[in-house]
């Protein structure tokens, strides 16, 4: 989980916006409005290290990694990998980026394809990318990666069916990692897993990211597993950015109102802290984000909230006093959870 | 978190808890012959089909007889002895029409129903592949010839020849039977693209070729075959209706329809020149159907 | 979720037992349910046994394929036959066997005394009805109410579980509402007859956790209010910790471990609870180590001899491939099927 960090992010977005047209009509499409699903966020990726990106749903997390993928055009806004904006590329251009930023996804039960051997499924990388690794090598290959993420290599013929969901989501990050890329996007990837798999997989990326030096963005919804395996780590609401630090900053010293609501939400397995949490319950629904409130997009919900909020849309920006940027007008530190340092 | 009943599922569908135990490999087409082998509606139909192909390709391993050589003099007698099934009005013997009929109709039914699926699936994949313009376009075209009915259509189609072949039956029963097939491949190519194992093969740099030959095709392909399957025993049946009506296979040809036309003007006195070939028509096209319910269950993606 | 019931408007026993009100409302005993497949039979469930107080909430842990949610069914009388069949045991609802009783008796319980609580609202409601038209249904049902009335006492029920502005959204179709609120919406059709025993099966599992925090607290309040009996079934060790009384862990289909709640999470009595615990991430531990369970759960038409849990326990010895460990009481309301139980418990194993 260590990083060492250097002073150029390997990814850097800036101002990143994505909009779904909503359309009527049959043959003749007219746009009537749209889902602003990513509204402007900015975010900055370093070597070896993870980001952990969360929020709830229809915040806009899984679109930002589709995004980050290029598996979705931006509507506006920058994706700078090592500098160079890969927002707009397309063709061959593209198809080089693709080599250095990979992807792991959630479903272990949907992301193979059920008609192909766990080889093809690995080896396919190489078929795509043929300068990667020549012929004759790719079965090789496709062996040692088959053991770099603890499956056995003897395997290589066997269909996704006949594999566990931890063993599938193995395959699934071996063929993340076949092209040796920098960046790997995980899409929840433990979600869909058992408690007692969810383990095996999580410590599978951490020793990559030791042994390979990878730099993960890592979406998720369970702040519990963010905790862990993120160094840093920004929380999505509605499409944006509303608060973003280091593990230590964003667990123990949060100071947006959203971010202190989920962080009291999070269930702790320990019944001794039974009644003796900070609990913030909120009321009412996540707005459509089609339609989000005016100013602040958290106003609808948020307990502290003033006229202000919904005139003037509160920045990312480090207020007075306080150590990590946060979008809120009364940012104010409020340790929600009491913090063991077990390590 | 997976389901509890996916689980129970995939627990019970062989997958093996250790490592080493996963077993041999088993793709999910050798799951579902594997399945086929022991249904008994498969095996009677399959054995069936396989009999009539025989019987179409080397007739003249069942008779001696040339179904062309007719004799007058026996017209409309019943079965004599080296003439099971006894001799039609023109005095041809009706075993030996029946064996050789039996080639008409399968090689028609074939290749019917082999250009369908290939110009079906084309149309139908690339109107889902592509969506947007494409699909609305394409699918309105699928639409204007799924109106045309059938039968009607082949008959208008094939008055435009002013020869009869076998090629031109092919052709008139193939221009109007792909939609079927398109709508088909269409409706499964769309719940295939959004697979999420497509989304990972694009995100590897994956062509839009390689992408719907090697990941959707062959995930879609199931609907198709299952509809394929039964549409043979149909399109026989549709040859053997446009020979009926005469308009079909030339006379010169020996096919059931048209002998079941020519009966019809002995029906009273001789019902068993009707008989044979109504019987082997029947035969044939109930088992090309139980061969495709057979196959629709064997791939019901629901038991995958 | 709609039943038919021969003789509407006349409620079962509709009088809350008197005499011992610590006696348990549902008494499980030695359940074992099977399911007859292709590839053999799968032993879903292998004798499991608890019970359930008045307004006493028992949480039954496990994973998947480890018979929790078949459990569930098998006492609510839904399991799919076939394939399923309960090959032995006995549910017993304040003293009546519901397995013995004939299906349109066992219609009466269903719904009236015990109702259940699904995953996922979405596909468990009927997406082309009303919410008002299917809470209202299970008083026209059961009680005989006209559509009137049945449509007053499905405001009542929506307002009770905190949906704003019941009165005008109880026409408004389930898709027309989020995932928490749907899940209120199955809460509330549950509710409606005041059933004694609620069995929530995973009900916030496809929640964000802000709106589960809002479903498990409306359960609590619910539960406090009526005194009813819960049956959380559920993988998440975090919602239980908040919520149960005491806690049923299940693993291939069989009770392993049965305790208070404090005692099992302070002090398990069996190496897969101890482990389990150490394997989950926690929000408020910074620096920590998961220490993993290797191997997966057992292919359930092929449950390991002697201990299910042996090929992947790290305490493992040779009498646990050989013997079933049975399952002892440990202390008063404790047990634990561990041959090394007391070794757990005092922290003395040795990891091979």
């Amino acid at each position: 989980m260590a990083a060492s960090r250097s002073d150029e992010p390997v990814l850097e977005v800036r101002g990143l916006v994505k909009h779904f047209p909503l359309t009527k009509g049959i043959l003749f499409k007219k746009q009537v409005g749209a889902v602003r699903a990513v509204d402007g966020i900015d975010m900055k990726l370093y070597k070896g290290e993870t980001l952990g990106v969360v929020g709830e749903s229809g915040c806009g997390k899984s679109t930002t990694a589709r995004l980050l993928m290029r598996l979705e055009k931006p509507t506006d806004g920058q994706i700078l990998f090592h500098g160079e904006d890969i927002a707009q590329l397309s063709g061959k251009a593209l198809k080089a980026v693709r080599r250095n930023i990979q992807i792991v996804l959630q479903d272990p039960y949907s992301s193979l394809n059920p008609r192909m051997t766990v080889g093809d499924i690995v080896g396919e990388p190489f078929q795509i990318h043929k300068e990667v690794a020549p012929k004759g090598s790719r079965r090789k290959k496709v062996q040692e990666l088959l053991e770099v993420v603890g499956l056995s290599p003897e395997h290589i013929n066997r269909y996704p069916h006949q594999f566990s969901g931890g063993q599938r989501q193995r395959i699934g990050i071996a063929r993340g990692l076949a092209l040796r890329p920098e960046i790997i996007v995980c899409d929840e990837p433990v979600s869909a897993l058992d408690v007692s798999v969810q383990a095996q997989v999580i410590n599978l990326f951490e020793k990559l990211q030791d042994e390979l030096g990878l730099s993960y963005v890592f979406i998720a919804h369970d702040l519990s597993v963010v905790r862990h395996i993120c160094d840093r780590v920004a929380v999505m609401y509605l499409g944006k950015v509303v608060e973003t630090g280091d593990e230590e900053q964003i667990y123990e010293r949060p100071t947006h109102p959203y971010t202190q609501a989920l962080l009291s939400a999070v269930p702790v397995p320990d019944p001794t802290l039974r009644g003796k949490r900070d609990q913030i319950m909120l009321e009412g629904d996540v707005p459509s984000p089609a339609n989000p409130p005016s100013g602040c997009r958290f106003r609808t919900r948020c307990w502290k909230v003033q006229d202000i909020c919904s005139v003037d849309e509160p920045e990312l920006i480090v207020h007075e006093g306080l150590d990590h940027p946060s979008a809120c007008h009364f940012a104010q530190i409020r340790e929600v959870i009491e913090t063991h340092d077990v390590s | 978190m997976p389901s509890e009943d996916a689980a129970l599922a995939a627990l019970t569908l062989g997958v093996s808890a250790e490592k080493g135990a996963i077993g041999k490999p088993r793709s999910l087409w050798s799951d579902a012959w594997h399945d086929l082998r022991r249904n008994p509606t498969f095996v009677i139909s399959a054995l069936l089909i396989l009999f009539l192909i025989v019987v179409a390709v080397f007739p003249s391993l069942f008779t001696g007889t040339n179904p062309k050589f007719c004799e007058l003099g026996q017209s409309n007698k019943g079965g004599a002895p080296g003439h099971p099934f006894g001799f039609d009005r023109q005095g041809c013997d009706i075993y030996s029409r029946v064996i050789y009929g039996a080639r008409a109709s399968v090689t028609v039914g074939i290749l019917v129903t082999g250009g369908v699926v290939i110009i079906g699936g084309f149309i139908g994949a690339i109107a889902a592949f592509y969506g947007g313009a494409t699909d609305s376009v394409l699918s309105r075209f699928v639409d204007v010839f799924f109106a045309i009915p059938l039968l009607l259509g082949a008959i208008v189609f094939l008055q435009a020849f002013p020869f009869r072949n076998i090629w031109t039956v092919v052709a008139a029963i193939m221009v109007l039977g792909w939609p079927s097939v398109a709508r088909i491949m269409r409706g499964s190519v769309i719940s295939v693209k959004e697979s999420d194992f497509v989304t990972a093969a694009r995100a590897l740099g994956a062509s839009d070729m390689r992408i719907l030959v090697r990941h959707i095709l062959p995930n879609a392909i199931a609907p198709v075959i299952v509809v394929a399957t039964i549409s043979l025993g149909l399109f026989i049946v549709l040859e053997a209706t446009l020979s009926f009506l005469g308009i079909g296979l030339p006379s010169s040809t020996v096919s059931w329809g048209g002998d079941i036309n020519d009966a019809q003007a002995s029906l009273r006195s001789a019902p068993h020149v009707l008989l044979y070939p109504s019987v082997a028509l029947s035969i044939t096209v109930l088992a090309f159907m139980l061969l495709g319910d057979a196959v629709r269950d064997a791939l019901d993606p629901k038991l995958r | 979720m709609s039943h038919t019931n021969p003789s509407p408007g006349i409620p079962v026993d509709d009088v809350r037992q008197d005499g011992d009100p610590n006696a348990a409302v549902l008494e499980v005993e030695d359940l074992h349910v099977e399911f007859r497949t292709r590839d053999g039979v799968a032993k879903a469930v292998n004798g499991i046994s608890f019970d359930l107080k008045p307004g006493e909430t028992l949480a039954i842990l496990g994973e998947s394929g480890s018979g929790k949610s078949v459990t569930a069914q098998a006492i609510m009388g839904i399991l799919d036959t076939p394939p399923g069949y309960v090959t032995q045991g006995s549910v017993r609802f304040r003293g009546t066997d519901l397995l013995t009783l004939p299906e349109k008796d066992r219609r009466r319980y269903r719904g009236e005394k015990i109702s259940m609580i699904f995953q996922d609202a979405l596909s468990s409601l009927n997406p082309v009805y009303s919410v008002g038209f299917q809470i209202g249904e299970m008083f026209r049902v059961h009680r005989g109410a006209s559509r009137a009335d049945g449509k007053k006492k499905a405001i009542e029920l929506m307002d009770r579980v905190h949906i704003p502005a019941a009165r005008q959204r109880v026409t408004d179709f389930p898709h027309q509402f989020s995932g928490g609120m749907r899940q209120r919406i199955m809460i509330a059709i549950a509710l409606s007859l005041d059933p004694e025993i609620i069995i929530a099966d995973e009900p916030t599992t496809a929640l964000d956790v802000t709106v589960q925090a809002q479903v498990m607290q409306l359960l609590a309040d619910l539960q406090a209010e009526s005194k009813m009996g819960l049956i959380l079934i559920t993988h998440d060790l975090g919602v239980v910790a908040d919520v149960a009384d005491k806690i049923s862990v299940m693993y291939a289909g069989r009770l392993i471990e049965q305790a208070p709640i404090i005692p099992l999470y302070g002090n398990p009595a069996h190496p897969y609870t101890e482990r389990l615990l150490a394997a989950i991430p926690r929000v408020d531990l910074k620096g920590q180590e998961l220490y993993t369970i290797k191997g997966i759960p057992p292919n359930l038409t092929d449950i390991p001899a002697g201990c299910a849990f042996h090929p992947r326990c790290p305490y493992t010895q040779p009498i646990c491939s050989e013997q079933v460990p049975p399952l002892v009481d440990v202390s008063d309301g404790r047990r634990s099927a561990c041959h090394f139980w007391k070794e757990v418990l005092d922290g003395s194993l040795q990891i091979r």
